[in-house]
């Protein structure tokens, strides 16, 4: 009886694992559908049959999507703007969530109030007054500009704050017995031991930085200043019903995030679960 | 403990300097703007006369703000739910796979949630294509009449919703799977050993333990899809952005496409005081869902 529970048990089970592998082949099929498209020539693309395989493989549309768009310039400008927000948001995060985590001083209750307050803001509501903002200090269609609206995270704050926290409080003291300044502590006792944190926490960061859209649509009005996020949508004119040049530009722009995940991917699924505020 | 108290404050104070300075400028003082502003009938750049309320009172009849609320709660009825239990069921597959295989299998489901959003419009407006589209190739040799689905009025959201789903389930099957994990494996087993079946140790075990995951991945979900703005745009380019128009369309649509920051400022205080109200709710429930840990 129990054997044969078993063997009913192993062949749903089978099925199931079936299932799931051919679900996630067609859960990524737009995505195949997507870069195969964009390697066939024009004529190809547009068969009123299915091909799933070029029959002529070619670059030109990555060709003329390099030389008729200035995607070159729009990637320089994502680049910046994603290095910039990672790198700042990293360094004034850490050094925060430390003070907060370490450190008694006054007005560090309504700090850490002001942090979770900022956390349960929808910043999309905030467009209209980042525009005023930005226009006033003169920083439309400039990287500062569109980076600025995008430095508040207030997640890797917490996250930081939380890893602190567990650090035991020894670590602390024995250093403050050796004379340690407040600054030594962090940078050559905490520090190496939250690397892993700061990976994952600045790739998480630089992709969502490299993913936004909003702000970036509405910062930038000069085609020169846009995010490739940004620059990929705003140029379909350009390209008429050059479906396959559209989405050599779409490949390229999602090329840097999805070798970013895939190189790291242990490091993202961290981070990410972090930030929802589940340890793992 | 000795502490130098001074110096501790110092210091304190020299580490929260920048983010201070940051959030004061980029977060306090836009919020509170906000507020102002929507009191006044300023336009999108310059000072306006004080309108008292008459902002908001103008939304109770303006059809414009009535569909945008409409569309965003539609939508919101058609992406939280369904997408939560898709992420669910996709993560109860995943979970009883193991190793490289499992990781490569996860990474295909994941994968779409790593890409800019005017990626994922691109191939979509490209697999629908009402000409070319694949989709539509299928349709055809199901028997079916193809449906230009972001120009028609009744399929555009329910599409873009879809859309969504496939692009933000990641996210969700990564809590799930996480919330599996820290079940421990001795639980299924001494149900494997009651001879339970698969159903009754899902009921009875996975969808309890499960639960506080589940109600976190609702509420994150919920804040995600009221903020919907950038796909809505997107898909609505040469098509009817007013028919589709959500809320944060709606503060965009006033404030920089009608130059009417005030009034758009009171649309987005309303959309502002929603998520709050929602997001203290998630937080009640993080909290809550530690505790129980503990």
């Amino acid at each position: 009886m129990n054997a044969m529970a078993a063997q009913r048990w192993n062949f749903w089970g089978g099925i199931i694992t079936a299932l799931t592998l051919v679900w996630a082949i067609l859960w990524a099929f737009p995505l195949y559908w997507g870069v195969i498209s964009s390697l066939k020539p024009d004529d190809e693309v547009v068969r009123p049959y299915i091909e799933l395989w070029p029959e002529t493989p070619t670059l030109e549309n990555y060709i003329a999507a390099l030389t008729t768009t200035q995607i070159g310039t729009w990637y320089i400008n994502s680049v910046a703007v994603a290095v910039g927000v990672t790198v700042i948001t990293i360094f004034i995060s850490m050094l925060c969530g430390y003070a907060i985590s370490q450190l008694r001083f006054p007005g560090r209750i309504a700090l850490w109030w002001l942090i979770l307050a900022s956390f349960m803001v929808p910043i999309s509501a905030l467009i209209i007054n980042h525009f005023v903002l930005v226009a006033n200090l003169g920083l439309l269609n400039s990287w500062a500009g569109i980076m600025l609206p995008q430095l508040i995270h207030p997640v890797i704050i917490i996250v930081y704050k939380q890893f602190f926290d567990q650090v035991p409080k020894d670590f602390r003291e024995a250093a403050v017995m050796d004379n340690a300044s407040e600054f030594g502590i962090l940078f050559k006792v905490y520090m190496p031991m939250n690397w892993g944190v700061t990976t994952a926490l600045s790739i998480v960061c630089f992709i969502w930085t490299w993913n936004a859209f909003l702000w970036p649509f509405l910062s930038v009005t000069r085609t020169e200043m846009m995010t490739i996020t940004v620059g990929i949508t705003q140029v379909n004119d350009a390209f008429g019903v050059y479906y396959a040049r559209q989405l050599s530009a779409a490949v390229l722009a999602g090329l840097p995030v999805a070798l970013a995940y895939l190189f790291f991917q242990r490091r993202v699924t961290e981070a990410i679960t972090l930030s929802a505020g589940i340890k793992g | 403990m000795l502490r130098n108290s001074r110096t501790e404050r110092l210091v304190a104070l020299v580490l929260v300097a920048p983010f201070l300075a940051i959030y004061l400028l980029a977060f306090v003082y836009p919020t509170v703007q906000m507020f102002r502003i929507s009191f006044t009938d300023a336009p999108l750049i310059g000072a306006g006369r004080w309108v008292g309320l008459d902002n908001y009172l103008r939304l109770d009849n303006d059809p414009m703000f009535r569909r945008a609320v409409w569309n965003t709660a539609y939508f919101v009825l058609m992406t939280v739910v369904p997408g939560t239990l898709i992420a669910l069921l996709i993560a109860l597959g995943v979970s009883r796979l193991k190793g490289r295989f499992q990781a490569i299998v996860l990474a295909l489901f994941f994968l779409p949630y790593i890409l800019p959003v005017s990626v994922v419009y691109l191939i979509w407006d490209w697999t629908l294509n009402f000409q070319f589209g694949i989709a539509m190739h299928v349709l055809d040799w199901l028997g079916i009449s193809r449906v230009p689905v972001f120009k028609s009025r009744v399929w555009f959201l329910p599409a873009v919703a879809g859309v969504t789903i496939w692009w933000t389930a990641g996210f969700s099957i990564l809590l799930f799977l996480a919330g599996l994990r820290s079940i421990s494996a001795e639980i299924y087993e001494a149900a494997a050993l009651d001879n339970s079946t698969r159903w009754t140790t899902f009921r009875r075990i996975t969808w309890p333990l499960l639960w506080p995951i589940t109600s976190l991945v609702l509420t994150i979900q919920l804040i995600l899809q009221l903020k919907i703005f950038d796909q809505v745009y997107l898909f609505s380019i040469g098509g009817r952005p007013n028919d589709n128009m959500v809320l944060v369309y709606y503060v965009f649509q006033k404030a920089f496409q009608q130059n009417q920051g005030g009034r758009a400022a009171a649309v987005a205080v309303t959309l502002f005081v929603l998520v709050v109200v929602v997001s203290v709710l998630q937080f009640q429930l993080l909290r809550f869902a530690e505790r129980r840990r503990r």
